[in-house]
């Protein structure tokens, strides 16, 4: 039975409550698809185990799913795996994974409003999720790098054949990572907003 | 012996208003619960006697995103909590930012 007391809700532990100065919050989103190691990426890097939260799809989410002509009312509800980092007193960043396929789109309106940018976690033995992932944020308009998450035994590609198999431009960053450690996902994080900074150089 | 199922749903205000909130909201307690708020509301309050995003709240009370938003936007109304907006990327990215968040990284 679920049941929702709310005098035995499990709030954050002691060492994860947030300082009182903790004002600003800033997001960016982690895409790719199923078992490419969103969640691995953002446990990695984040103080907080990861929370889940969950939205409701939307008929329209429904339709392309592959529940078509079952008759049922049910809501189908879709988790996102998060974690946060206190970037100082003032600053936080929410690291959001989000899965890829065009199903879990409509995820997307309120998830990507505003947020600094995306890094798009490809598994090169899929690699079609990517390519229609890029496609997308391009048309959305969020910048992105492509971070390369290298599964043991998994074909490895050199980037510039990856960024061909993507139909990438030049100035979009990739880099290989290694989802389960904190410093290659911390890297990955750090290339996202290196390429942000060269965006806010005026072009010469 | 669980707890039995709760006989009505959240439904938010009447007019179904949400107020202007973002997953990275940070909210934060105004006053203690008190009896006239939902259990869901004065969870919240407990829950938010730090600051903490919309996002943490939904995953601490299991509610979906839609649900805690409504939620929210009653306890705005009547001031009992308040809620700091995120910074968004703006068309042209702010580099005072984006070195801040370089250098909290940089520290992990």
């Amino acid at each position: 039975m679920d049941s929702r007391n709310s005098d035995t809700i499990t709030g954050p532990r002691s060492e994860d409550v947030l300082p009182d100065t903790a004002t600003a919050a800033v997001k960016v989103v982690v895409v790719g698809g199923f078992g490419v190691g969103k969640t691995t990426m953002v446990g990695s890097v984040s103080e907080i185990r990861p929370l889940t939260t969950e939205e409701t799809m939307t008929q329209a989410g429904v339709g392309v799913d592959d529940n078509v002509g079952v008759e049922t009312k049910t809501a189908t509800t879709v988790a996102m795996d998060f974690g946060r980092i206190s970037l100082s007193d003032e600053l936080i960043l929410y690291l959001f994974g989000t899965p890829g396929q065009e199903r879990f789109w409509f995820l997307w309106n309120g998830l990507f409003e505003g947020a600094l940018g995306a890094v798009v976690l490809i598994d090169t033995r899929r690699l079609q999720v990517s390519f229609d992932v890029i496609g997308r944020l391009e048309e959305r308009g969020v910048p992105f790098v492509v971070a390369v998450n290298t599964f043991p035994g998994a074909p490895h590609h050199p980037v510039e054949a990856l960024r061909s198999a993507l139909d990438l431009s030049d100035e979009v960053p990739m880099i290989d990572c290694d989802a389960r450690l904190r410093a290659s996902s911390r890297d990955v994080l750090m290339t996202l907003m290196r390429y942000l900074h060269s965006l806010a150089v005026p072009l010469a | 012996m669980s707890d039995p199922e709760r006989l009505y749903v959240i439904t938010g205000a009447p007019d179904g208003r949400r107020a202007a909130l973002d997953l990275v909201t940070m909210v934060v307690a105004q006053a203690e619960p008190s009896p006239m708020v939902q259990p869901e509301q004065a969870a919240i309050l407990r829950l938010c006697k730090a600051p903490l995003s919309v996002a943490e709240i939904s995953a601490y009370l299991s509610l979906p995103f839609s649900v805690v938003t409504s939620l929210l936007t009653e306890l705005l109304a009547t001031e009992l909590i308040e809620s700091r907006a995120p910074i968004v990327r703006a068309a042209l990215p702010d580099r005072s930012l984006l070195e801040a968040v370089m250098h909290g990284l940089q520290k992990l």
